[in-house]
């Protein structure tokens, strides 16, 4: 689920800052700039790990704080692909289910990877699915709340840094459309066709096999 | 090493910030333990440190913290200790498993089989019957459960021991 990653940046230090011991503030600053964000085609950066290289600091004409290059890891997660994940479900809708694990909540499982046959209930707002025995067919409702283990089957970064000045003619237009579409800059499709993939462990296997 | 002030007579560089991510991305997975301990020398760290001096830049680093330690408490990794995971892996040299497998039995604890073939590739061509029933039983025995739970399931034994 979490990998570590090898960075490299620049990092400022105001002056007010120079009691304090460097690697302390470089820490702070870092995990400032990074904890909880997304970086893309990287994941979402949770903490740093340790700062494995600092190069000399310098200071600019102009700008009274120093600047320091910093080599450091970062423990970012990450799910590699085909990774089985226990999260939540958030929400249903017609793309299908919505599934959080609590820091992170992008991940949408299609209704093409539901457990087949499976239904959208209008009136509840729940995916449904239908199991066959030989007694007849149960009806498991995938409620809110409930626990969902899935497979990681896919991964898409979005880059949502600002547009530049050429979208100006196009906003003009869309004055009235203020609410721009808000895109998550990382989401995660996951999939449950799988045998076992529904609740967790041990009622399912005992129930479902 | 406390950085060193040189005042260069050049103008500032660009500053562009430069991500150099690890090409093999498999040899530098964590486990959920590692992010866990990790986490929690964190919070104890800070919480010594007494109160945060700029709160507000730390707030997404606190939600970050709070919200993936909760998580991460859920998982078997919190009954996990650093010799366990180690004579885990000692365990599982034997029976020729990629790293990401291994490392999905740690985070998950699989207890059945219907479990290791979900997390295991093409399982039912790699491993026999026994091979997996002994997996499960390394998992079983070395990575430590919910102890309510197997307080629980030895007395169920015992019980039905005693009825016999």
């Amino acid at each position: 689920m979490f990998v570590l990653v090898e960075m490299t940046d620049t990092v400022r230090i105001p002056p007010w800052q120079f009691e304090r011991k460097l690697n302390e503030s470089i820490a702070e600053e870092l995990n400032k700039k990074l904890a909880n964000k997304v970086v893309y085609n990287v994941g979402l950066c949770i903490c740093l790990y340790d700062i494995t290289k600092l190069e000399d600091s310098y200071i600019f004409p102009g700008d009274g704080a120093s600047h320091t290059k910093v080599h450091f890891r970062y423990v970012v997660f990450h799910p590699f692909l085909d990774e089985i994940l226990v999260g939540e479900i958030k929400s249903c809708s017609q793309d299908g289910v919505h599934v959080s694990i609590g820091f992170f909540d992008d991940i949408v499982i299609p209704p093409e990877s539901l457990q087949q046959p499976a239904k959208f209930d209008e009136a509840e707002q729940v995916w449904v699915w239908e199991y066959e025995t030989e007694e007849g067919a149960h009806d498991l409702y995938m409620d809110i709340g409930e626990e969902i283990r899935f497979r990681v089957v896919d991964e898409t970064f979005v880059d949502t840094s600002p547009t530049g000045p050429s979208s100006a003619e196009a906003s003009t237009s869309n004055a009235t459309e203020e609410v721009q579409k808000k895109e998550a800059p990382y989401t995660l499709v996951g999939s449950i066709s799988e045998p076992v993939l529904t609740g967790t462990g041990e009622e399912t296997a005992k129930d479902w096999s | 090493m406390e950085g060193c002030f040189v005042v260069h007579l050049f103008s500032i560089w660009d500053r562009e910030w430069h991500i150099v991510p690890r090409k093999d991305a498999n040899a530098a997975l964590l486990s959920n333990f590692e992010v866990f301990q990790l986490l929690t020398d964190l919070k104890q760290q800070r919480k010594e440190s007494g109160k945060s001096k700029q709160s507000s830049g730390q707030q997404n680093l606190n939600t970050i913290m709070y919200e993936t330690l909760k998580y991460i408490s859920k998982t078997p990794c919190r009954y996990q200790s650093p010799e366990t995971v180690r004579e885990f892996l000692i365990a599982m040299k034997g029976h020729k498993l990629t790293k990401a497998e291994k490392l999905q039995l740690l985070n998950h604890r699989p207890v059945t089989a219907v479990e290791i073939q979900l997390m295991v590739e093409e399982s039912e061509e790699r491993l026999t019957e026994e091979q997996i029933e002994s997996l499960l039983q390394t998992v079983a025995s070395i990575l430590p459960g919910d102890p309510e739970e197997q307080q629980r399931d030895s007395a169920m034994e015992t019980e039905g021991r005693g009825s016999q």
